[in-house]
């Protein structure tokens, strides 16, 4: 496809398809149409058996005993310290049968630790990784896109639902609207094979060549999501970021029976926080990126930015930092650290971008 | 691509064009190619002086910075006040898409520097 490629956490992927315009038009094909992803790097663990919940409610902060079947939910999987082993998707696929998907980087270390911390409850835990190949169609354009090649009644999913239905032949595929670029969209699950999966992704191009599909890279899928404010591993969150600090407390609810994790934040809910996460936009020219450091005015140092970069959509420089809880009022102004120079930003509201509500 | 063959190059992927001592400074288009999409440029002030392979400013692509390196040495006397807002000029046009004028301290410095066709030719070798 002429994509320029990448090494990531051991795998080549595309940063971006030249043909497809570059990374700008690709961030807002999505933005404005439909991109499509080849996420396959992304890990799939699966759970199963008559304690399956109870095994995921004591790895995972969200409450999985909300979940009606057919329903997900962003989450975590916390270390006892509170801090992120990885985040993850739920989704409750049965009665007794859970899928956790996970990033890339963290596969083995993720399935080890759930394996790990589960053993004490009566439940299967399956690696399922290599069996799919995880094909995300992302953008207001996605549902048509998808409704063409699946007899499944797309409208009828909610976000952060999912169904079934047989994609280009292939019978019974988990389809979730789930993504990670602020966008409506799917995330298909097809069989790993690669003649399938090349398959399905040239049926997927096909059927979106009328809404003016592109395909998209990791760069795109870089600014998609930092524009929405969603999370990188390694970035705004990782095992020495705890869940108050990375503002995911939303998402993990202390009131659920006990899980790993859970007293460590107590304590720290207690004790006050070091450092916030927050939004930044640049006020003064230059691009903020991932481990600049962030300066108060004086010039001190006092933070750092975990992602940064210009927003295609926006047209802004955007980036996201930790720093002290006493700069993280909006309003506030810091200043980064770019190239020697200290280059005025300001604290904003976050997500950087909402996608615009929409009746049905 | 035809390269200008009234320009010289540098392995960094900078292009000069010179007349007597009145040089003008870009990047190629094999430079724009490789980086993606422009979305920031920063340049010296006029009046600033350049050293040959030293870096005179910075490009930024959405995904990477790279430094601009100096092909030859000399005074800044003119910067394209255009990249400032619409550096995706450089990538519509590279070799139009001037960056820097500059007062040659040494218009011989030149002499060391790549024609078109070295140019080409090393970027085809660069597996480019």
């Amino acid at each position: 496809m002429g994509a320029k490629m990448v090494e990531f956490n051991g795998w080549d992927m595309p940063v971006e398809y030249p043909s497809a315009g570059g990374i700008i038009a690709e961030h807002n094909a999505v933005r404005n149409s439909v991109g499509i992803f080849d996420v396959s790097h992304m890990g799939d663990i699966r759970l199963q058996g008559p304690q399956a919940l109870a095994a995921v409610q004591h790895i995972s902060m969200n409450d999985a005993s909300r979940l009606a079947i057919g329903q997900a939910q962003y989450s975590a999987l916390l270390y006892p310290q509170g801090t992120f082993v990885d985040d993850v998707i739920v989704h409750r696929l049965g009665e007794d049968d859970y899928l956790l998907v996970i990033n890339a980087g963290t596969r083995e270390k993720d399935f080890n630790w759930v394996r790990d911390n589960t053993r004490q409850f009566d439940c299967k835990v399956e690696n399922l990784s290599d069996n799919f190949t995880q094909i995300a169609i992302q953008g207001p354009k996605g549902v048509h896109l998808l409704q063409k090649l699946t007899e499944a009644n797309l409208s009828a999913v909610k976000f952060y639902w999912v169904t079934r239905g047989t994609i280009c032949g292939l019978k019974n595929i988990l389809i979730a609207r789930t993504g990670y670029t602020a966008e409506d969209g799917f995330e298909i699950y097809v069989p790993a094979e690669e003649d399938t999966s090349a398959m399905v992704w040239k049926n997927v191009l096909e059927a979106g060549k009328e809404f003016g599909v592109v395909p998209c890279g990791l760069g795109a899928r870089n600014t998609l999501r930092l524009e929405g404010n969603l999370s990188l591993y390694g970035h705004e969150i990782s095992d020495t970021i705890n869940v108050l600090e990375a503002r995911l407390d939303r998402f993990c609810k202390m009131e659920k029976p006990d899980f790993i994790g859970r007293s460590a934040l107590e304590k720290a809910t207690f004790a006050g926080l070091k450092r916030t996460l927050v939004g930044l936009e640049m006020i003064e020219r230059g691009i903020a990126r991932d481990g600049y450091k962030v300066l108060d005015d004086s010039g001190r140092e006092i933070g750092y930015v975990t992602s940064g970069s210009y927003a295609p959509f926006l047209k802004k420089n955007i980036a996201l930092a930790y720093v002290p809880p006493e700069f993280g009022n909006v309003g506030s102004t810091v200043k980064v650290e770019i190239r020697g120079q200290g280059a005025r930003a300001q604290v904003v509201t976050t997500p950087f971008y909402k996608r615009p509500k929409k009746s049905a | 691509m035809s390269y200008p063959s009234d320009y010289k190059y540098t392995k960094e992927h900078e292009w000069i064009k010179a007349d007597g001592k009145n040089a003008t400074i870009g990047i190629t288009h094999h430079a724009q190619e490789s980086l993606g999409d422009i979305v920031f440029v920063e340049l010296p002030k006029s009046g600033t002086e350049i050293s040959v392979g030293k870096t005179f400013g910075s490009v930024e692509s959405v995904k990477a910075v790279s430094d601009l390196y100096a092909p030859a040495s000399g005074t800044v006397t003119d910067v394209n006040g255009d990249l400032a807002t619409a550096p995706e000029k450089i990538n519509k046009d590279a070799h139009g898409a001037w960056m820097i004028k500059v007062t040659l301290k040494d218009p011989n410095e030149l002499n060391g520097l790549l024609s078109a066709a070295d140019y080409e030719k090393f970027v085809a070798e660069e597996g480019g």
